[in-house]
């Protein structure tokens, strides 16, 4: 079994997941902060 | 350096997070960055897992802090309970989603990791089933803070259950001990590991840097939700005025 598609897989998914998490929260702390 | 009681003003926490955010951010980020390239193409591949071990340089800064986030908010919650912080329970609302987002983290990661090493996607194994409960947790944590805030409650029930939950935490970290599991037993100690320094070195700074990461990432939710409160507090204001 090829292990590097398991290996970008788990990558992919971190980064892509914790990229999202931080642009959210950095534009809601935004908006409330210029509110 | 600042006491606690006198980081619970809002006002001077927002002088220090303000700053402190994109720090903690960015040094997060480079950690991580250089750590997962590291872990990627500068080590050895296992004389048993072959290069699927290079999850673990993710898989284990998930957990720890799908475990850690939790632990902060017990902390916050009896913090919140006997001191009476203002800021104590907005931090534990602000660690909830990330906890989540990191305990899902650890369960997709370590399944990813277990169907070519273990054979299987999952296992109703001891510390599987509990970091699934804790994942569960967190989603009855965030929806208890939000019908909490809803019925004008006071946030001490999801304080009670913040405290309650932490139960959990030495279940999960002694599981391995405890039950025959088909996870691994701990392999990375403080002090001594049973995996090698030469697939070992780039685990910290992963580790370090998903902290960071995290904190940043804690220190923003918190600043939306003081935000949010002074606004609402205004409205009442002009509303009443």
């Amino acid at each position: 079994m090829n292990p590097w598609p398991f290996v970008i897989a788990a990558y992919g998914l971190t980064f892509a997941s914790s990229a999202a998490l931080a642009l959210w929260s950095w534009l809601r702390m935004r908006d409330a902060e210029k509110k | 350096m600042p006491s606690l009681h006198a980081l619970a003003n809002p006002a001077r926490f927002l002088r220090i997070a303000r700053p402190l955010t994109p720090v903690l951010f960015w040094s997060g980020v480079a950690l991580v960055l250089f750590g997962a390239g590291a872990g990627l193409f500068r080590t050895p591949p296992d004389y048993l897992q072959g290069e699927t071990v290079r999850i673990l340089y993710i898989h284990v800064p998930t957990s720890w802090l799908g475990m850690g986030g939790w632990s902060g908010i017990a902390i916050s919650s009896i913090a919140y309970l006997v001191w009476r912080h203002p800021l104590a329970m907005i931090a534990a609302r602000a660690i909830a989603l990330p906890g989540a987002l990191f305990a899902a983290l650890s369960l997709a990661t370590g399944s990813i990791w277990g169907r070519p090493t273990w054979g299987t996607w999952w296992q109703w194994d001891g510390r599987l089933t509990s970091m699934l409960l804790l994942f569960f947790v967190y989603l009855g944590f965030m929806a208890l803070n939000r019908a909490d805030a809803d019925r004008g409650g006071d946030g001490r029930i999801p304080a009670i259950y913040g405290i309650a939950g932490s139960v959990l935490l030495p279940i999960i970290r002694y599981s391995v001990v405890w039950w025959n599991t088909l996870h691994q037993g701990q392999s990375i100690g403080l002090t001594k590991s049973s995996i090698a320094g030469s697939l070992l070195w780039p685990l910290p700074f992963t580790l370090l840097g998903f902290t960071l990461f995290f904190a940043a990432i804690v220190l923003m939710r918190m600043r939306a939700l003081l935000g949010a409160a002074r606004a609402e507090a205004r409205m009442r204001r002009m509303a009443t005025a």
